[in-house]
């Protein structure tokens, strides 16, 4: 499969293999009404397998929180079967609802309803801290 | 508005100033005896301590102010389920000011997301506890003159401890500090601060399990209890909550003008033998405590 199946749309491409669906889930791209494909496993010269992404229609989607989850998915926007424009997002300032804070003595963790916001404090390292306690978000 | 949730929410500047104020209460206090007329602070501890409350209390009088509040999680409605912004909202209706305790951390800042009035943080958990460091701040200030060119020794439970956090990230603001931090191993300062604020503000600073070996040197000493709470078995705790004792012997090589301090309460880590020593200044530490809290009372409520 490639790229050029689809005529106005965005392509992510480079997701490591597997993690297709957690962005699927992350982008909320079930909510959508147009068609969206997961190809999952595909073979990658530079990665061995990959999984892609594309959603069939130009809409203006919040991608930030790609640059969370893995800075090497590269967006490809296709309009008019042409790739207009191909690029990397980096790490967000700021990710609402998508983490979640670990700490039991944490406000959020008696109090639900508050957004679990986390805030880039170490772009270097890329290390998020939860706004209301500052622990640090451990990926494992 | 401003509120004021942690210590870094304000500039050296911001402090420094507040410093002034306070010294200018202790000078003349009746300068300020009914700046707050008619002013309501609501003192919410959902959890309780009694110090802090009394010292924000006392404060608030002492500026002709009232207070309202109350002091424990039982007797407000967070026990009926309400939420922490639900609750500032209302008691922002009958209030000027709000200083907040509470067992979860980030509480205050929730807080303040929704608040009509000033909230300052009397705590919350373990993390922030700024006014402990603003009346740290003021007791070196009153006992040495000044905040840069000193040698500080932090004692006891470096790692748990947030006043010792809050105050090593305080102090590597100032000019020429030192930091002798002495611990058992167990109990060392965090390596975030050691990397985030020690070495990268090119502070100077000796880690040591002896307060004997490091005490000639210091101009401050700040001794720290090891709190039961922080400890998983018991035993740990037993073995290191008497780790150090200050007394008289350890205080033999001791500077002349030594300031010690302690946030308080104590239980056994200064022996009361050291309390007449004019070098022990934990009790007046308590009363400038007093005295920084209105400082902020009345910057908060943007008072002259
Ligand atoms: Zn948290």
């Amino acid at each position: 499969m490639n790229i050029d199946s689809i005529k106005n749309g965005i392509v992510i491409d480079h997701i490591k293999a597997k993690n297709g669906l957690e962005i699927f889930n992350a982008l909320k791209l079930g909510e959508l009404d147009c068609s969206v494909a997961i190809i999952t496993n595909a073979k990658s010269k530079k990665m061995g397998r990959k999984d892609i992404i594309k959603i069939d229609k130009s809409i203006d989607l919040d991608l930030d929180i790609l640059g969370y989850i893995d800075e090497d998915i590269t967006i490809n926007i296709i309009k008019d079967d042409i790739r207009v424009d191909k690029y990397h997002v980096e790490a967000p300032k700021e990710i609402v609802n998508i983490i979640k804070c670990k700490n039991p003595r944490c406000i959020t963790s008696s109090e639900q309803e508050l957004d679990q916001i986390f805030v880039l404090t170490d772009k270097e390292n890329k290390k998020y801290r939860c706004k209301y306690c500052e622990t640090l978000y451990n990926q494992n | 508005m401003r509120h004021l949730i942690d210590i870094k929410d304000l500039s050296i500047q911001e402090i420094d100033e507040l410093i002034k104020v306070a010294n200018d209460i202790i000078a003349h206090p009746d300068k300020y005896s009914e700046k707050c007329h008619n002013k309501k602070l609501a003192t919410l501890f959902f959890e309780p301590s009694t110090r802090t409350r009394l010292s924000f209390e006392a404060a608030m009088m002492e500026l002709g102010g009232n207070v309202i509040g109350f002091s424990s999680a039982s007797s407000s409605s967070t026990a009926k389920g309400e939420s922490v912004s639900d609750t500032i909202r209302t008691v922002g209706c009958y209030s000027d000011i709000i200083a907040m305790r509470h067992p979860k951390e980030g509480a205050p800042l929730v807080a303040s997301i929704k608040s009509t009035v000033p909230i300052i943080n009397a705590g919350d958990g373990g993390h922030n506890h700024p006014t402990q460091t603003l009346t740290d701040l003021l007791t070196i200030y009153r006992e040495k003159q000044r905040l840069d060119n000193l040698t500080i020794g932090l004692c006891g439970d470096l790692k748990f401890g947030r006043t010792v956090h809050s105050l090593v990230t305080a102090m590597s603001q100032y000019k020429n500090i030192k930091f002798v931090l002495i611990s058992p191993e167990e109990l060392k300062i965090p390596e975030y601060l050691k990397e985030g604020v020690l070495e990268k503000n090119n502070i100077e600073y000796i880690q040591t399990d002896s307060i004997e070996d490091s005490i000639a040197k210091l101009d401050i000493l700040y001794m720290t209890r090891v709190q039961r709470e922080r400890f998983f078995n018991e035993e740990d705790y037993l073995r290191l909550k008497d780790y150090y004792i200050l007394d008289k012997e350890k205080l033999k090589n001791a500077k002349d003008d030594l300031c010690i301090m302690h946030p308080l309460p104590r239980v056994n880590e200064i022996s009361t033998e050291v309390d007449d020593d004019p070098r022990a200044a934990y009790f007046r530490q308590v009363r400038y405590g007093k005295y920084i809290r209105m400082a902020l009372i009345l910057k908060l409520l943007e008072i002259e």
